[in-house]
């Protein structure tokens, strides 16, 4: 009898651990399937250096360069705030702060993460938009800029929680080593904790990013959705997910569109499967 | 009952249609969309009892309709019609079609081009699965033109709803872009658009969207073959009934009669 319920267990607990990949790969096949029958027809070169994004017109144009740099610009804008401040935010609540402050920046950290991104986009319309324009002086304040500030307030929680833990799990005797050596406090974390810690706080930004490429609500309703190739940062950009999210419900399903959407949501398969494919083997490597 | 026409009106007389089947159980309502001409030549071949066009009759299918005993009888029960939206503060309050039309396209870039002040254009348009997006190109851009390929610069903004649209001009001096007319309030300014420079400039307002003075507009027609009688009667009246008005507004149309009435 106990032979029979471990087998049991164990064939359950296999069947969740394969489901991811099943999700996964099904996913991707679905993906695969529309997006290919699309780049048969219009070609992936077409699709993706083309700088013009017509979907509805006659002839459509389906270009999505625009999209992918618009969605790059939006997420490195995003990193470049968050990742410093989180990793910065995640030493502090793990190494300096008392812990009265600390039980309750963890808590509002927390607190953080559970804002829906339609409410963060909405305030981020009427509050940071207009400080935006006027701060630089703007034509409009639906920007890329404004768009990696809000995605980084979202992508901070899983930086600062994840890192936060990476950083409190470096055995105590590293740090005491390296006190007792003479190292001032700003050695030790610098050269001792951060190292050590490397692999999780890789883990806590690859992690941010994808949340970041992949978020479309408050996007789409701060960046502008300006299909075109921006100059700057401050320039309005149209991203692949709110393309997809605002095109989706109009188009013939099996028509030229659909697939073309499907296409897009393809390429973005891609790009965070590659991010996650990167971040995979620098923490691997750091880990020797 | 039979109504055919222009896929413009379509889903506003689907929703007519089953209210007054909700009232009036008896009868059998079948609505299809197919264009206006699609309306008028069903109308003519007695295959329909209501035509809904979103252009007026031409002489030429009146004629037909004469040799076929027919007399097309013309109810205008809403009104199609986009403002242009500015910055209250924005000294600019008149534009033509062809500037509007360049000011799309990104050939007009600066405020001062066209009466405001020095200070580069925010174009503000809809996503493109909006109708009022298919409108202004098709009445704005390509001048009714169906060959014609003009369409938004891709520096056009596309906002998720006519509310985003709003929100964006009520905080921006630079911004620009079109809604529907009930968006027209004390924080934003609509502007006056003319023709062409030799016509006036007219405001939206519903009485120069019905006499078709204002450009960026047309009514919306249904069309009876003589005047309509019996259960035809009754669901014009109906579409003119407030409640019917209220769904005109409730669809993204104008509706004919102010509210106060």
């Amino acid at each position: 009898m106990r032979k029979i319920i471990d087998s049991v267990m164990e064939t359950i607990v296999f069947i969740c651990g394969i489901l991811s990949i099943v999700f996964v790969a099904l996913i991707f096949g679905f993906l695969l399937k529309e997006g290919f029958a699309f780049f048969k027809e219009f070609g992936v070169i077409n699709f993706i250096t083309g700088r013009f994004w017509y979907p509805v017109s006659n002839p459509p144009q389906f270009g999505i360069l625009p999209l992918i740099v618009g969605s790059l610009l939006v997420t490195v804008g995003a990193a470049v705030i968050a990742v410093p401040m989180g990793v910065m935010a995640a030493l502090y609540i793990s190494e300096i702060a008392p812990k009265g402050v600390r039980d309750i920046l963890k808590s509002f950290v927390e607190l953080m993460a559970a804002i829906p991104s339609v409410v963060i986009g909405f305030v981020g319309m009427v509050t940071i938009v207009p400080i935006i324009r006027m701060t630089f002086n703007l034509p409009t304040g639906l920007t890329a800029f404004t768009g990696s500030l809000m995605l980084a307030f979202m992508a901070m929680p899983t930086i600062v929680t994840i890192s936060e833990d990476a950083i409190r799990s470096v055995p105590w005797a590293y740090k005491e080593g390296a006190l007792a050596l003479g190292a001032t406090r700003w050695q030790t974390v610098r050269r001792i904790v951060l190292k050590a810690a490397m692999p999780g706080i890789v883990a806590a930004v690859m992690l941010g990013i994808g949340r970041v490429i992949g978020e479309t609500m408050a996007v789409m309703m701060i960046t502008g959705n300006a299909a075109q190739i921006p100059h700057s940062i401050f320039e309005p950009v149209r991203t692949m997910t709110a393309t997809i999210a605002a095109e989706m419900g109009e188009t013939v399903r099996g028509g030229m569109h659909y697939r073309a959407l499907f296409a897009l949501g393809f390429v973005l398969f891609v790009i965070t499967f590659i991010v996650n494919f990167v971040a995979d083997l620098f923490s691997g490597k750091s880990k020797k | 009952m039979q109504i055919k026409g222009s896929d413009t009106i379509v889903n506003l007389v689907q929703v007519w249609a089953e209210r007054f089947v909700e009232k009036n159980p008896e009868c059998n309502i079948g609505v299809t969309g197919g264009g206006s001409g699609t309306g008028f030549a069903a109308l003519l071949n007695s295959t329909c009892d209501i035509a809904m066009a979103s252009r007026a009759i031409e002489d030429k299918e009146i004629a037909k309709a004469a040799q076929n005993n027919i007399e097309p009888v013309e109810h205008i029960v809403g009104l199609d019609g986009l403002a242009v939206l500015i910055n209250k503060n924005n000294p600019a309050d008149k534009l033509t079609l062809e500037q509007l039309r360049d000011i799309f396209m990104a050939k007009i870039t600066n405020w001062k081009e066209v009466g405001g002040e020095d200070r580069k254009i925010v174009i503000l348009s809809r996503e493109s699965n909006s109708g009022t997006h298919m409108f202004f190109k098709e009445h704005v851009l390509r001048r009714g033109n169906a060959k014609s390929k003009e369409e938004f610069a891709p520096s056009a903004l596309l906002m998720p709803s006519s509310q985003a649209i709003y929100d964006e001009v009520s905080q921006n001096p630079n911004a620009l872009g079109y809604t529907g007319m009930g968006y027209i309030n004390g924080e934003v300014k609509a502007v006056s658009v003319a023709k062409d420079e030799s016509s006036g400039y007219f405001y939206p307002t519903a009485d120069n969207v019905i006499t078709g003075r204002y450009p960026i507009s047309r009514p919306l027609y249904l069309y009876t073959n003589g005047m309509a009688k019996g259960i035809v009667g009754k669901f014009i009246d109906y579409a003119l009934s407030p409640e019917g008005q209220k769904i005109v507004e409730e669809t993204d149309f104008v509706p004919i009669k102010k509210k106060s009435e």
